[in-house]
């Protein structure tokens, strides 16, 4: 069973945290530290896969991880799952948002955070594997979007507000978002030979 | 908040996110929050109602703020609300809300199951799927109780949608882990084993999690799953990478689907029909080639999928442990592996070898790659992957290569992280004292091991070289020597001390002759470390001195000297103070041979459990135990193995010193030590469960009852409940697991019948075995268990407490009558007499107790003497009755007993009289 999946940035800013076992919210916020703080310290290119912190279950639980760009993608799991087949998992979900977002980026995960969660709702229920097939996640979620579409009718704003503001000149922002530095597009992982 | 945000819902949202991110410090992030929070709460408690699309939006943006960390304890209404909006977008913020911010005992539950209810009956798919999700992700028991009815039609209907299906079956899983007792299989079991044959294979991914939970706690239930998942995997396996189209994953057919069918075979044996092995063993062939074959891409996502199947075939291989042929290719295979550039690769390898070291067919073969796996860790970068080579080690460690693996596994201790210190330190003292055919190479790996690590040196590990010296008298001299040596140096550990404290008080006048160790160089050698010692140590070395001057006269009055010190004999611990006065008294006014009697060398130590592997087990076991299960598993552990407590210095419990904080070390619950010393040779590793075969101390205490605890140590618990009636019976045996882990591959014979294989972490399994009684007998049934827990094969024998008088039927009388029959049972052979002191007080109510619990009519007004107990029964055989008189007269005054026992056969009053000679 997949008991938690975490997404965090290079500094430890959680970007998506899902728990499929009961914590109360500080615990989880204590998992998502050591986690990070477990996964951070390693180098490039060993193994995805280590002993899971204390707060999480210690070593009857498994941490595998990858690593995109700014991003550590973490789901923490128990024995009775294959290690090689969620690192498999794992890379179908990237893939999916890939595909959904066109060229998936952090800030994506960030402005569209219930679309991240409906697409991983698609994948993984009750931390079990609801499904492994790409184009069938990726269908379900354009049926959503197109229905979303559909409601907003003449207040369609929303969706393209949002995409307005990424491109927005906010005195702030261009210094973020370097798209091209934090694209984590698949094709080209720099993190896997 | 910027004025553009007006009338533009989503965009505010976007604005506030910006917001955050653009915060310079923590402070300026809490303040934007706690103003966002303000401004959310006034605006759902304000007088306007809000429309669903702000509601959306407001419910948004507390989802971000939970996210960064922040409490939130407000909009759980709104999003309960937005749950029965009629559109999509609302309807899935609601439960997105509820999934991630409620938890199961909330008290908003009622409300969320009635919008669940409304969904999961409104036929629309996307809504269902939505309330499945919500289930699923609160999983509490009201909701068990209110939809455990309904999912499973939803799950097995004709014309449910193929992505309801999947849900629903993942959602059913989920509750039957919450609420089992509320999920009733029964009429649906074999329509949902079908699922496994379905053509959607997306339902079949989500089927087989819920098949695989369910025939781990029902595995005769669903027992036809096996040979359905052995053709739906023969249909994947031989599929060319075309046929599955989009299931196909970087040119492997169904990866994901595959491991999941190997990992439903191994909640079962072998199956037993020759078909379905066949088709199985060659798919396990066919695997097992495919990872010979020339890659078809390059990309890691195809070798990663390719190699996850073959590791769940090796796994399933491993558990059926019966095809010798694939074990040893299964063995090359890992081979392989161990020095692929793959470091995910070699990490599995390394984790699958060592359960494959615990196959008898396939020891040897891992023994072979012993080298490559010692480079592993002298070599790997990685420590997770150097842990899992030492485990690999250890587990590949016997007679024939413990000198080389404990070697290396000291040279890597120096430096090795100390994440796994602890552990290793344990690991290398157990393979030491198992495999040591040599007692001088062991005394010198644990001092090593000392040397090398003495911070991560727990107590048991040297309390157990203690005990071995003691027990060993051919190797106490070299560990005097050796200690000596390794004292000299200048920075020893204190561990070491206490090692050379205790066996130079002991053993010291082994080298004594030589000058370069002569008594006051020894006393001055240990003392010159008293200063730097913590008060346990500095006790120990005290004993050690007033030992000396038993040992060595001549070192008396410096020794005396050093007690009489202000230092000691007015030191600020009440332990060491009390110590040098009653050792100055003692060395001063008892003449030598009682000195000699009180300070005598140290009688062996029982033979026990190393305290070390408990340690280790208990290291290894629950992870996740609560810290008061770990205190109570130390407490038990003590007295299980009380090696630790009582390998201290227990020379000065004779002079009487009051318990203290230190009390361990007094030794104050020395058991009787053992007279008879000389300890068998071999191993001195006493495992639990291998202790004198039978394990026979349960049984005697249900001679007169018929419920209890039979059996029980750190992992294991065994309950009984019996009835009896004429000559049958019906036991049930319920086995707990009192670790966290699973016990695999669980199974227990008799003359009985099989269990299921597994016994989860912290569940307990229940077997029922009916006896019928043929005819008198006096051996007990014995009851075989194995089980693998980790990777180690536990096995344990019991005795059943199944005794003849179990099938006693009570048999009321008069006097007269009572008197008639004994007489007529008058033949020498068939009564049987004993006489005992009595173990238990003589409460006349407790033997009333005692008697009715075995099974007879306790007669009133039939002795003359009222003290005495008069009983009668007869025991129903198949064969025969067996009449049995009895009459048991206790002696209050010399707390003896005496038991008669007349019987129509000869066999049955000594069995009877033997049985109830423990009782009382």
């Amino acid at each position: 069973m997949i008991k938690a999946i975490l997404i965090f940035n290079n500094h430890g800013k959680p970007r998506l945290s899902k728990f499929y076992e009961h914590y109360t919210e500080d615990t989880e916020q204590q998992i998502i530290r050591e986690t990070f703080h477990l996964v951070s310290k390693r180098d490039e290119n060993i193994c995805n896969f280590l002993e899971g912190g204390l707060l999480i279950g210690g070593s009857e639980n498994k941490l595998i991880y990858r690593h995109y760009a700014t991003l550590y993608f973490v789901f923490c799991v128990d024995s009775s799952e294959s290690e090689l087949g969620i690192l498999d998992l794992i890379q179908v979900f990237v893939e999916t948002l890939d595909k959904c977002f066109e060229n998936v980026c952090e800030l994506d995960l960030i402005f569209h955070m219930d679309k991240v969660h409906n697409i991983l709702a698609e994948m993984v229920m009750g931390g079990m594997v609801l499904e492994t097939n790409m184009s069938e996640i990726i269908t379900q979620a354009e049926a959503h979007n197109k229905m979303e579409k559909s409601e907003a009718g003449i207040a369609g704003a929303p969706a393209r507000a949002v995409s307005a503001v990424k491109n927005m000149n906010l005195p702030e922002m261009p210094k973020n978002i370097n798209i091209g530095d934090i694209s984590i597009k698949v094709p080209n992982l720099p993190s896997f030979k | 908040m910027p004025a553009v945000s007006k009338g533009d819902g989503m965009r505010g949202l976007a604005v506030f996110i910006s917001d955050i991110r653009n915060c310079k410090s923590k402070e300026a992030e809490i303040k934007r929050i706690n103003k966002e929070l303000a401004n959310i709460r006034s605006k759902f408690k304000g007088d306007k109602a809000l429309d669903g699309y702000s509601k959306k939006k407001y419910v948004c943006k507390l989802l971000f703020i939970f996210l960064l960390g922040h409490d939130i304890d407000f909009g759980h209404m709104e999003a309960v609300n937005l749950l029965s909006s009629n559109k999509y977008t609302e309807k899935q913020i609601g439960y997105l809300f509820i999934s991630v911010l409620v938890n199961s005992n909330s008290e908003l539950i009622r409300l969320i199951n009635n919008a669940i209810k409304n969904d999961l009956s409104s036929r629309n798919p996307t809504f269902m799927c939505l309330a499945l999700h919500c289930i699923a992700n609160v999983g509490s028991r009201e909701m068990a109780e209110a939809f455990a009815g309904e999912i499973p039609r939803i799950l097995v209907a004709g014309d449910t949608m193929d992505s309801v299906k999947q849900s629903a079956a993942l959602c059913l899983l989920r509750l039957y882990k919450t609420s089992p007792d509320l999920v009733l299989m029964g009429e649906w079991t074999s329509r949902v084993v079908h699922l496994l044959n379905d053509q959607h294979m997306g339902v079949v991914t989500a089927a087989i999690s819920l098949i695989t939970c369910l025939s781990q706690k029902n595995p005769d239930e669903f027992k036809t799953c096996v040979s359905l998942a052995v053709s739906r995997l023969s249909r994947i396996v031989s599929s060319a990478s075309t046929d599955l189209q989009d299931y196909t994953y970087y040119f492997v057919p169904a990866p994901w689907l595959s491991c999941k069918l190997l990992r439903l075979l191994q909640c079962y044996p072998p199956p037993e029909d020759g078909a379905v092995k066949g088709r199985l063993v060659e798919c396990l062939e066919t695997i097992l080639n495919k990872a010979q074959e020339p890659p078809k891409s390059k990309k890691v996502q195809h070798s990663n999928a390719k190699n996850a199947i073959l590791f769940e075939a090796i796994s399933l291989i491993i558990h059926y442990d019966s095809e010798p042929n694939l074990l040893v290719r299964a063995c090359n295979q890992l081979g392989q592996f161990l020095q692929h550039r793959e470091t995910n690769l070699r990490y599995l390898a390394l984790e699958s070898m060592c359960t494959l070291a615990s196959s008898e067919f396939s020891h040897e073969a891992v023994k072979t790659h012993i080298e490559t796996v010692i480079n592993a860790l002298k070599t790997e970068r990685d420590v997770s992957v150097r842990q899992r080579a030492a485990d690999l080690l250890y587990a590949m460690c016997d007679r024939s290569n413990a000198k080389q693996i404990v070697a290396e596994m000291l040279s890597y201790l120096e430096t090795a992280d100390y994440s796994i210190r602890e552990e290793m330190v344990l690991k290398v003292a157990i393979l030491a004292e198992k495999y040591a055919v040599d007692y001088s190479w062991y005394v010198d790996t644990i001092l090593n091991l000392i040397r090398i690590a003495g911070d991560y040196v727990s107590e048991e590990v040297w309390y157990r070289v203690i005990q071995i010296v003691i027990n060993r008298d051919d190797v106490q001299g070299y560990a005097a020597k050796t200690v000596f040596e390794a004292l000299q140096a200048p920075a020893c550990h204190e561990n070491m001390v206490k090692v050379g404290g205790y066996i130079l008080g002991e053993f010291g006048n082994l080298i004594a002759g030589d000058p370069r160790s002569s008594p006051l160089v020894q006393f001055n050698l240990l003392h010159s470390k008293f200063h730097l010692c913590s008060v346990p140590t500095r006790a120990l070395l005290l004993s050690a001195y007033i030992k000396f001057i038993n040992l060595f006269p001549e070192t008396k009055s410096t020794i005396q000297e050093v007690l009489r010190s202000d230092s000691q004999i007015r030191n600020s611990d009440v332990e060491l103070q009390q110590r040098a006065v009653e050792y100055l008294k003692l060395s001063s006014i008892a003449s030598t041979d009682v000195l000699a009697t009180v300070l005598e060398e140290m009688p062996p130590f029982p033979e026990r459990e190393s305290s070390i592997l408990a340690k280790l087990k208990k290291k290894k076991g629950p992870g996740a135990v609560s810290v008061n299960e770990l205190e109570e598993g130390k407490r038990e552990g003590g007295e299980l193995n009380g090696g630790g407590e009582r390998g201290g210095d227990s020379s000065t419990s004779a002079v009487g010193s009051t318990p203290s904080p230190s009390a361990d070390l007094l030794g104050l619950r020395a058991g009787p030590p053992v007279t008879a010393a000389a300890p068998s040779a071999g191993s001195l590793l006493v495992d639990v469960f291998s202790e004198a075969g039978v394990n026979d101390d349960g049984f005697l205490r249900f001679v007169c009852k018929n419920n209890g605890v039979l059996f029980e140590n750190q992992l294991l618990q065994i309950g009984i409940k019996s009835e009896y009636r004429q000559n049958l019976g019906r036991m049930y045996l319920f086995y707990g697991n009192k670790t966290s882990v699973q016990f695999v591959t669980f199974t227990t014979t008799s003359t009985l019948v099989c269990l299921e294989p597994l016994i989860e972490g912290g569940a307990q399994v229940q077997q029922v075995i009916n006896i019928e009684c043929l005819t008198d007998f006096s051996d007990a049934p014995l009851l075989n268990i194995k089980f693998r827990y980790g990777g180690a094969l536990q096995n344990l024998t019991l005795k059943l407490p199944v005794t003849i008088n179990k099938f006693f039927q009570p048999t009321e009388m008069a006097s007269h009558d009572f008197f008639q029959r004994w007489k007529q049972l008058s033949l020498p052979q068939q009564e049987a007499q004993k006489i005992f002191k009595a173990n238990h007080a003589m409460d006349t109510e407790v033997l009333k107790a005692k008697l009715l619990g075995l099974g007879m009519a306790l007669l009133e007004n039939v002795d003359p003497n009222p003290e005495n107990f008069v009983c009668a029964g007869v025991i129903q055989t198949k064969a025969q009755q067996v009449g049995s008189l009895l009459r048991l007269e206790p002696n209050a005054q010399a707390q003896m007993y005496r038991l008669t026992v007349r019987s129509s056969k000869d066999t049955v009053s000594k069995r009877l009289c033997e049985l109830l000679a423990e009782q009382f």
